[in-house]
């Protein structure tokens, strides 16, 4: 059976004046019901414009779309506007990085969830409300019946998440997408924001998933994870592969940027040198090989050859041209003892 | 406050102009009478106007007016021109309240009416041009908005009656003022044209203003929030994008109003209409004072009301005004 | 609303052309008719000047009225200009009138409330009206001479009217009485004015006046019921003696006015009631005005000069309007006074040169041309007023341009021979005015005359600058653009205010500095003359003398353009008001 979520080789291209932007230039991961799914990756690498190039967001905004989603049985790159429109909110929904921003300051709180729910509902307003309320209750906002009736600005923040997670279940989708759930919150409330997301999933029974660059909000809550680079998928494996067996030169930064408990914040183990590329002048090769400490291993290859997202073992996927066994060599000898020093 | 503050330097610059030009109370009042007036007619109609007593007995006047009414000796008899009382115009004599709140309907129908259609075609244009941008529609109207913003009024006029009136019959003689509560029909066939050229030079500003308004909202993340919904998206258009770009539109259309109310003196001149603005230009040409203090006043208090109401609409708009 | 006719049409589309300053002239060459059954038009460029256009007696429709700015009151005791007479014989009946008929004969005054014109006695001291019998007002009540009494005593009080003349101010008899609203009650205490009878007014001059019948025409004499007398708002509805009555007056907006069922014809020999009713929309925007005009969608328009600029250029460069538009005298001349304040004016010679110099063709091209300008002028009365004679002391017929071997002979015999230099004041607002002090610049330049030209706002020009003798000869202006029209047409409504140097006060002048005691003496003749004869051989003396003492420099005798459109019957132009008359047009 195919898995509930697959895509495929993923490409979202924008043309622009100043020329053609990969935002998303081959991305390919599956995700099932009941599972997480983490995408890490710097700013710019393309999280969310594949986030909402499922959700079909950008289909008939000029965009160059190709590759293949499948949801649930259902293709949806070549699928129409108006049938994607029909499964948004209700299969899929999504929730956004900054709560404030994304929910509309001149409607209720309340009416937002209502026209979330009743557009793919066929009942009364005062049904909605009821349900808008039950929902509020649900993501935990106190006096939920009064709370309804107020405005975004009128919330806190972690209150405002709540009511935006809130908004998104409201149709019971079977794919939820959270695009930075808890950047813009404190610590406290990021921890309870992530327990309500794992609690909703589980009684829901949804595939979920997170984006970030937080890689402790992926290593709490993922199955699996995706780490993008350049538009591109440059590893994907489960939370174990890319936590403890990481092959990708840019994973090995990725890990050893990770702020610790044990650390000074500022203190960055392997700190990756340089800029995140551009998306119109992609480097030839490989797209990290400019900031890669291991490009000359590969010799001339890793600036004239594009190197493909291959498979290691059991669904573990890296895009280098190093040869497996000399990866695993130099994460088990040179960077897992720097990354462990206490 | 800014209504004392208008009526004063009204008042001041109707007085102490003439006097810094050397101008007597005589002089002064042979503007009021008739041609080739003698001295003493000249002589009594300043004392009957009261222009010997110090400028600040007459303001004094002119406020107790206002609070308390003023008698007049119409000839036969005296009459009390209860307060609110604005005087009488030392042309014509007739009491200037009763003459401005006659034209009021006269200007209210040409600003209200030309308002819903500047409104309905400033921001129709707008929305689309908005969501087309640089389509053939969007260059086509925003050229055609600059051409409205930049054409003078008596320019678009009497070339819309030219062509649509006397060329292709289409409407009748504007000049034949008809209130709605008579002849609704012949009243909006006689405002249609007053309508939409004063409708053409505000809606330009209107589809302007709305149109970059909505490409900035367009771009909002609650639009996007809209559509991760699954909204139609005229829903996302209307509902969401629409709703937020209103804000500054509104502001604008209550300053406009406002100032419209008080008179479109080209608009009105042009067609014709014996508005409050056709009113102010006779007054000031008439160096008629009382008229053009109750004008003066008249208008600015419309401003003023029309600032208070987009205040208060702005409230009801956007919610997060209304905690402050 | 539908075009009515063809030529409308044309003129429609032709006025269209000239907004849109695209193509010139007219294209479509349909021969244009008038479409009914009549006879055929006499559409000839000034057919209406001499003779009635249209006639017809067919009764019914609307005559429609249309003004640019508003009367100055419509109340027969309280208004002033021509139009405003003009228009309230619809609904008054004053003493006398001017004969509603084309050419010269409208010059003469007949009796209309009066059977005939006043009886003058003690040397033109009393005058004695009878009223014609039957006369009625428009609820029926009889007309008495208490009525025209109490209508003359109301006109008195310039607190309550102030727009009407003063003659019966300054001339009446008053002894001490100031009108009905001051001495209420007391109408009797006006012995200016007595009524023997029901039927018979008698008025008691300070001094002997002979024209006292153009007094009598004024609309001040049309009776107006005490009972009904609100004062300064009787204008809301004054109460009719003529064949139409006030159905609604939206003021400053519209008047109505319908038939008067009050009115006999058999009391009126010169109005006729063939219009259902008449409608006056006021406050027009003049240039819409003319078009509507043009087009045929207003039958006349209400003021003293004709069409406006736009419009005149269209009539006159077009031959299919110009058939239906007429250019007319209107008793108003265009000069310069020259101020004997102001030196070498004092000298009669340095004056003289000024006469001979000045270019009189380029002023009237300033004006307009012949046709919406003026002819131009020989002497200062306007030469279709009563008992004007014909002079030319200047040889201007002959010499347009001027003289300047005269004018330099002049300059000799003042002790100027080189010229001399000195100012020129003009009204601002007044294009044709500055174009004027421009051309004299030109042509006085010629010998040597220089001249500084200053504008001054029109409001003040009389009360501050021009018209107030102190500031003139302050500021050296020597020279000053001016112009005056009649009241009537008869030498003392004209030249009374302008050329009388006892008007002259310290401000606000109508005479800018013409004193000259031989005028003043032939005026006082004049106005005592009852022999109407004797008295415009008087005048003409006094346009002479005028000239002879050189204190105004005339130019053009102003004409208006007026336009009739095809539609309009009985037009004529009237020779006293100098535009149509109202009294006798319908549209059927
Ligand atoms: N509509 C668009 N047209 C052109 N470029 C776009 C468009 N949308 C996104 N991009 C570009 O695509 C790139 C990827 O953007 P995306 O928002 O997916 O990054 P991200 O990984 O989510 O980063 P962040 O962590 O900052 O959210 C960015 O450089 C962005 O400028
Ligand atoms: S291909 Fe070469 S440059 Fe690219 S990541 Fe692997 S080692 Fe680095
Ligand atoms: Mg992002």
């Amino acid at each position: 059976m195919s898995p509930f979520l697959d895509v495929k080789d993923l490409k979202i291209h924008f043309p622009t004046d100043d020329g053609l932007v990969k935002s998303v230039d081959g991305v390919t991961f599956s995700l099932e019901r009941g599972k997480t799914l983490g995408i890490v990756g710097e700013s710019g690498s393309g999280k969310s414009v594949t986030s909402l190039g499922i959700l079909g967001l950008h289909k008939g905004r000029g965009a160059n779309i190709s590759g293949e989603i499948w949801l649930d049985g259902e293709e949806l790159v070549g699928a129409s506007q108006e049938h994607v429109r029909g499964l948004r909110g209700k299969k899929m929904a999504m929730i956004f990085q900054d709560p404030l921003s994304a929910m509309h300051p001149f409607y209720t709180v309340g009416d937002q969830i209502i026209e979330a729910y009743r557009i793919h509902n066929k009942v009364s307003k005062a049904v909605a409300k009821k349900h808008a309320i039950d929902m509020l209750g649900r993501v935990g906002i106190p006096e939920p019946g009064r709370r309804v009736d107020s405005y975004p600005h009128e919330f806190s923040g972690g209150m405002r998440q709540r009511a935006m997670i809130a908004m998104a279940l409201s149709c019971d989708p079977e794919l939820l997408i959270a695009d930075e759930p808890t950047t813009a919150l404190d610590v406290t409330v990021q921890a309870q924001i992530l327990d309500l997301m794992r609690d909703l999933q589980r009684e829901f029974d949804s595939a979920l998933i997170i984006i970030t660059h937080d890689l402790g909000v992926v290593a709490e809550l993922s199955d699996d994870i995706l780490v993008m680079y350049g538009g591109k998928c440059i590893e994907f494996g489960s939370a174990d592969d890319i936590f403890y067996r990481p092959e990708h030169p840019y994973t090995w930064g990725l890990l050893g940027s990770m702020p610790r408990l044990d650390r000074e914040p500022t203190e960055r183990l392997l700190p990756i040198k340089g800029s995140p590329p551009s998306l119109i002048n992609v480097p030839p090769g490989c797209a990290f090989h400019p900031r890669c400490p291991y490009a000359e291993r590969t010799g001339d290859k890793a600036r004239t050859e594009a190197p493909a997202l291959a498979e290691t073992e059991g669904g573990h996927l890296v895009r280098c041209h190093m040869a497996p066994a000399e990866r695993r060599a130099l994460w088990e000898n040179e960077i897992k003892p720097v990354l462990e020093t206490p | 406050m800014l209504l004392f503050v208008v009526s004063i330097a009204t008042f001041a610059i109707f007085f102490l102009v003439p006097r810094l030009a050397g101008m007597s109370a005589d002089d002064l009042a042979s503007r009021y009478v008739g041609k080739a007036a003698n001295a003493q007619v000249i002589h009594d109609t300043a004392i009957r106007l009261g222009f010997n007593d110090p400028v600040i007995v007459q303001y004094g006047r002119f406020v107790k007016g206002i609070f308390v009414g003023v008698d007049r000796n119409y000839g036969p008899g005296v009459e009390h021109c209860p307060a609110p009382c604005l005087g009488y115009s030392y042309v014509s004599q007739n009491p200037v309240l009763p003459d401005i709140l006659n034209r009021l309907p006269i200007t209210l129908s040409m600003a209200l009416g030309a308002a819903v259609v500047w409104v309905i075609f400033g921001v129709a244009t707008g929305v689309v041009s908005a969501l087309r941008r640089g389509s053939f529609f969007d260059r086509l109207s925003m050229g055609i908005a600059l051409a409205g913003v930049s054409l003078p009024i008596f320019f678009t006029g009497i070339v819309s009656l030219a062509i649509f009136r006397d060329q292709l019959g289409l409407v009748g003689d504007v000049a034949d003022w008809v209130p709605f509560s008579e002849d609704p029909l012949t009243w909006a066939n006689n405002l249609i044209l007053p309508w939409v050229t004063l409708a053409f030079l505000y809606a330009a500003g209107y589809a302007r203003l709305t149109r970059a308004g909505m490409l900035e909202t367009m771009s909002e993340d609650y639009i996007r929030t809209a559509r991760a919904k699954g909204l139609a998206e005229r829903a996302v258009v209307l509902k969401h994008g629409l709703r937020a770009t209103l804000t500054p539109v509104l502001t604008m259309f209550g300053l406009d109003l406002g100032l419209l109310l008080g008179g479109a003196v080209l608009t009105e001149s042009t067609f014709s209409l014996p508005g409050i603005g056709k009113y102010a230009v006779d007054a000031i040409s008439n160096n008629d004072l009382p008229q053009v203090m109750g004008v003066t006043l008249i208008a600015a208090a419309f401003i003023i009301l029309a600032n208070l109401i987009v205040d208060m609409l702005y409230a009801v708009v956007d919610p997060r005004v209304r905690l402050a | 609303m539908k075009i009515r006719s063809t030529a409308s049409a044309v003129a429609a589309t032709a006025a269209l052309a000239l907004l849109a300053s695209a193509c010139g002239g007219g294209g479509g060459g349909s021969k244009s008719s008038t479409g009914g059954g009549d006879a055929a038009p006499a559409s000839q460029y000034n057919a209406a000047v001499t003779q009635v256009v249209n006639p017809s007696t067919k009764t019914g429709g609307t005559l429609r009225m249309g003004m640019p700015g508003d009367f100055d009151s419509v109340d027969p005791g309280d208004q002033y200009y021509g139009y405003a007479w003009n228009f309230s014989r619809f609904y008054t009946r004053a003493l006398t009138m001017f004969k509603p008929v084309p050419g010269e004969e409208g010059l003469q005054l007949v009796g209309d409330l009066a059977e005939d014109l006043g009886k003058p006695s003690d040397g033109g001291k009393t005058w004695t009206y009878k009223l014609r019998e039957g006369i009625k007002f428009e609820d029926g009540t009889p007309v008495t001479s208490k009525d025209v009494k109490y209508a003359v005593a109301r006109s008195l009080d310039k607190d309550i009217l102030p727009s009407g003349p003063t003659y019966f101010n300054d001339w009446l008899d008053l002894g001490g009485y100031t009108g009905p609203y001051k001495m209420k009650g007391k109408l009797d205490d006006f012995k200016a004015v007595e009524t023997p009878d029901d039927r018979t007014v008698v008025f008691h001059l300070k001094k002997a006046y002979g024209g006292f019948d153009y007094f009598a025409m004024l609309p001040q004499t049309a009776p107006v019921p005490e009972a009904k007398d609100t004062g300064s708002k009787y204008k809301e509805h004054p109460v009719s003696t003529g064949p139409y009555m006030f159905k609604s007056h939206e003021l400053t907006k519209r008047i109505e006015l319908v038939k008067n069922p009050n009115w006999d014809p058999a009391t009126d020999p010169n109005r006729k009631q063939l219009n259902d009713s008449i409608e006056v929309l006021l406050g027009q925007n003049e240039d819409d005005l003319d078009q509507r005009l043009l087009s045929g969608k207003i039958d006349v328009k209400v003021n003293s000069t004709g069409v406006a600029a736009n419009a005149r250029k269209k009539v006159l460069t077009d031959d299919k309007v110009k058939q239906y538009a007429d250019s007319a005298l209107i008793d108003r001349t265009w000069f310069t006074n020259i101020n004997g304040d102001v030196k070498p004016f004092d000298n009669i010679h340095c004056r003289k040169a000024v006469l001979y110099a000045a270019d009189r063709s380029a002023i009237q091209g300033a004006y307009g041309g012949p046709d919406a300008g003026g002819d131009v002028a020989l002497s200062l009365m306007p030469p279709k007023m009563t008992g004007y004679q014909k002079i030319d002391p200047y040889g201007v017929e002959a010499n347009p341009t001027g003289n300047v071997e005269k004018a330099k002979e002049e300059l000799a015999a003042c002790g100027q021979p080189n010229g001399f230099s000195t100012t020129i004041s003009f009204r601002n607002e007044r294009a044709a005015e500055k174009q004027t002090a421009e051309a004299l610049q030109q042509s006085l330049g010629r010998v040597g005359i220089k001249l500084d030209l200053k504008g001054y706002p029109q409001g003040d020009y009389f009360k501050l600058y021009a018209g107030k003798p102190d500031f003139a000869k302050k500021n050296n202006l020597g020279l000053m653009v001016y112009g005056w029209g009649a009241d009537y047409p008869e030498g003392f409504g004209f030249f009374q205010q302008i050329v009388d140097s006892r008007v002259i006060r310290p401000a606000g002048n109508t005479n800018l500095g013409v004193k000259d005691p031989k005028i003043d003496e032939l005026i006082d003749q004049a106005a005592a003359e009852t022999d109407a004869t004797k008295r415009g051989a008087i005048w003409a003396q006094v346009d002479k003398q005028v000239m002879d003492s050189a204190f105004i420099l005339p130019y053009v005798w102003a004409h208006g353009l007026f336009y009739r459109p095809p539609t309009l019957k009985n037009v004529f132009v009237s020779q006293n008001w100098g535009m149509y008359e109202f009294l006798t047009l319908s549209t059927q």
